[in-house]
């Protein structure tokens, strides 16, 4: 499954629905917004979207990783709009019949995501705000 | 042809609005829509030289040719997860 909304996820409900038959081992990747970042206090994070876009590419993310490691199922949910700190930013949940696949599998999708996605997150400090723009 | 460009994140704000429609010739390319673009939002010509821009929600390289209809959008370096 491929979600990218305003609403918070649920893990649970997610682990559940991500094993099949063949599964051996699910890992899960959770992004949360921090309270600070570069000794920066966080107020709020606003997280963008260009919808239709995200979709296409974590849909293809999602593709090139069952291909490339193997996997039996994966599960992309990215969330958008006035996040505070501690809330869930994105959830990546992957299965496979062996655990280093599911490992590495997890973190090609994140490091992918951060790469192309179109998304991006805006922190609303204590003294201003400023627009995050490449990896971090 | 008319062709909508949609600003994104910073690049909206720079612009001051979340998109423009621009007429252009026929078989026009990617490449004469962005200096398009460029001459008349001067400011986002001082970001850099290779703006990430996509075609119909899909990467694209700047000579591809663009055609009545087309969505393009302007894409500021990305920061999700």
């Amino acid at each position: 499954m491929i979600l990218v909304t305003e609403d918070d996820f649920s893990v649970d409900e997610v682990l559940r629905n991500v094993r099949n038959k063949r599964t051996g081992a699910v890992v899960t990747f959770v992004g949360v917004v921090r309270e600070e970042d570069c000794g920066r206090k966080i107020r709020k994070m606003e997280m963008e979207a260009y919808k239709g876009m995200a979709e296409k590419e974590l849909s293809d993310l999602r593709d090139k990783a069952m291909k490339k490691f193997g996997l039996e199922e994966v599960t992309i949910i990215h969330r958008v709009g006035s996040l505070s700190p501690g809330d869930n930013i994105v959830l990546i949940a992957v299965s496979s019949g062996h655990r280093k696949e599911a490992f590495d599998g997890a973190e090609y999708l994140i490091d992918e995501l951060k790469k192309v996605v179109p998304l991006w997150k805006k922190e609303i400090l204590e003294d201003g705000e400023v627009w995050v723009e490449g990896g971090h | 042809m008319k062709i909508k460009v949609r600003f994104f994140a910073s690049y909206r704000e720079i612009a001051g609005r979340p998109e423009e429609v621009f007429e252009l010739r026929e078989g026009a390319t990617l490449s004469t829509l962005i200096s398009k673009v460029r001459s008349v939002y001067p400011k986002l010509t001082k970001l850099t030289d290779d703006l990430i821009v996509s075609v119909n929600k899909r990467y694209a390289k700047e000579d591809v040719v663009l055609k009545e209809g087309d969505e393009v959008a302007l894409l500021p370096p990305v920061s999700g997860g």
